[in-house]
């Protein structure tokens, strides 16, 4: 099993647009001694400077996928193909010029209890080896872009709820990964700070341009933010279909105007005619299993 | 943009009218209906700070004058006036002890809890960080620690003065003992107990071993950390007192177990009070620090 930190890289271009490249990825666990597949065969390209969403019934795999890209858990097969901007950084491995692969704005609170907003947003820089004047100095504009600007020292337990999902976002951002990976981040906050941070986090984007892979349980989030929508079938997970939301809705994109749009009804039917198959697979595997125990 | 969301107060303003300081000494913060004016008299919060205060008062009058009343054995229980002027007694420097005999006790009791604690809290917090993240080290020396904890400390302090004498080395080693086992056991539990989420974020930003020890482990354990040197600090004093009993020239032990052999009981009341001070002092200085090192402890 490997990690994302052995993935293949290659330098741009020789691969055309693709920025990741997944073949034949597959996941398998043993609970009590039995074998529990959890992604089956996934085979994916992700564009570079696409927006990816990734939505699927509970217990997809969806996370697991995410967490596999992360490296925080390794696969049990298949290869991930990671195809850096520039050659620059792979030659300076190691060193404080290294891009990372991949940084993750996590679902839960994660960000450090007892580092102020601005160690915890140059945490990422810290690790690369940037001092403290240097990282200071990249994390500050990033604070500010995500609308914390005055709020450098202030610790986590004096912000909402919001705002600490912005200080995670700008952690992974002032990180500059090759690829931003989202794990449902703003759902555990209320549905107008939801709306606002959607604006926000499309509002960056656009300034950045960078691959993002989200995973999210709600349609109307993923229409409102990708670029394309990958529906995932029900465990184990593998691709039931790719939506493309970008022909539909152009860049850059207002949340309010995709709402409000006559099409926004038609892709939401389209996406949700998917998953409700596998939603209902899904719990019907459940109760089964339920029963059984 | 943050406008919409209300920012919990900075840390100037954080204490004013904060719900946690409502605790109080009832420990119990009042509940939207209970108002001032509707709370009957004996619940209101003022009435139970007062009680709290005066109930040690009360004691301590009932005492004197029974003693001076002759209804209390003034043998056993001297009248806290006749404890007091033994307490100014002793502060006066005398042949024995220059600096007076109170503080003499009272210094080398607190120079000996204050080398011993730091000589087991370091070691304790250090292995125990090393425990908590690494598997192996944890293989290695759960079972030593699991194995001695049971032993009570003062069992070994006949081991100690055979190795290091009747000196103050033998008191450093036994309080360090002391204190390292409830400093070590509690942070493999607090790096046990970390939020995976922690630990998870460490990974996927590729900090180095270091920085997971420093900027992760150590911060995030902190807070049991700190539970373990408050039950450290407690056991400190138990041992040190009974080792001074036995084996010591001076402390508030010693003070103690002379006091009682020559039947100065005044004295011995002295050397008890002096103990109390020590455990009091001690808890106010690691409350202290706990505020001013996990801030973000809810309180």
């Amino acid at each position: 099993m490997t990690g994302m930190g052995k993935a293949e890289t290659s330098p741009a271009g020789a691969n055309g647009s693709a920025k990741i490249r997944l073949r034949g990825v597959e996941k398998h666990f043993f609970v009590r001694g039995r074998r529990v597949d959890a992604l089956a065969t996934l085979d994916l390209d992700i564009r570079s400077g696409e927006f990816f969403c990734i939505v699927g019934p509970s217990g997809c795999g969806k996370t697991t996928l995410l967490r596999i890209l992360a490296g925080l858990v390794g696969r049990s097969a298949g290869t991930i193909e990671v195809v850096r901007d520039s050659d620059e950084a792979t030659t300076a491995r190691g060193t404080a010029t290294a891009r990372p692969l991949n940084s993750m704005v996590f679902q839960e609170a994660s960000i450090f209890p007892w580092m102020n907003v601005r160690d915890n947003v140059a945490f990422g820089l810290k690790a690369r080896g940037f001092d403290r004047r240097d990282r200071y100095a990249i994390a500050d504009p990033y604070i500010r872009n995500v609308g914390l600007g005055g709020f450098e020292d202030a610790l986590p337990h004096q912000l909402s709820g919001g705002m600490k999902q912005r200080v995670s976002i700008a952690r992974a951002l002032a990180n500059d990964p090759e690829l931003l990976l989202m794990d449902e981040p703003f759902a555990a906050l209320d549905e107008q700070t939801k709306l606002l941070l959607q604006a926000e986090l499309l509002r960056i984007w656009e300034e950045s341009r960078k691959t993002v892979l989200y995973v999210t349980h709600s349609i109307d989030e993923a229409i409102v933010l990708a670029d394309r929508i990958l529906v995932m079938s029900a465990r184990p997970g593998r691709v039931k279909d790719i939506i493309d939301v970008a022909s539909v809705f152009g860049r850059p994109r207002q949340v309010d105007a995709v709402k409000s749009s006559p099409h926004y009804g038609e892709v939401f039917g389209r996406v949700w005619g998917l998953l409700r198959d596998e939603v209902t697979a899904a719990r019907e595997e459940e109760d089964r299993r339920n029963a059984k125990d | 943009m943050p406008k919409t969301e209300t920012p919990q107060p900075l840390p100037g303003q954080a204490a004013t009218g904060s719900v946690s300081d409502a605790g109080g000494f009832g420990g119990r913060a009042l509940t939207p209906s209970e108002s001032s004016e509707t709370v009957p008299w004996h619940r209101r919060r003022g009435f139970e700070r007062a009680l709290s205060v005066l109930s040690p008062i009360l004691i301590i009058a009932i005492w004197e004058l029974g003693a001076r009343a002759g209804v209390i054995d003034i043998r056993f229980f001297p009248a806290p006036s006749r404890i007091f002027q033994s307490f100014l007694e002793m502060l006066r420097p005398t042949e024995d002890y220059p600096r007076g005999e109170l503080l003499t006790h009272f210094g080398d009791s607190l120079g000996r809890i204050v080398i011993g604690f730091v000589l087991g809290a370091v070691p304790g917090i250090a292995i125990g960080l090393a425990m908590g993240l690494i598997g192996w080290v944890r293989a290695l020396i759960q079972p030593l620690v699991d194995g001695t904890y049971p032993i009570p400390k003062i069992a070994i302090l006949p081991l100690f003065i055979m190795l290091l004498g009747i000196g103050e080395e033998s008191k450093y080693a036994i309080i360090a003992v002391a204190v390292i086992y409830q400093v070590l056991i509690n942070t493999v539990a607090g790096v046990r107990n970390i939020d995976r989420i922690y630990l998870d974020v460490g990974k996927n930003f590729h900090a180095s071993r270091l920085m997971m020890f420093l900027d992760v482990a150590l911060p995030g354990a902190l807070p049991v950390i700190l539970t373990g040197l408050k039950l450290g600090m407690g056991v400190a004093l138990l041992v040190i007192v009974s080792a001074e009993f036995v084996g010591a020239k001076s402390g508030i032990g010693y003070l103690i177990w002379s006091s009682w052999q020559v039947f100065q009981i005044e004295k011995m009341y002295v050397g008890l009070l002096l103990s109390a001070t020590l455990g009091f002092g001690s808890a106010i200085l690691l409350n202290y620090l706990e505020q001013k090192l996990v801030p973000w402890k809810p309180r």
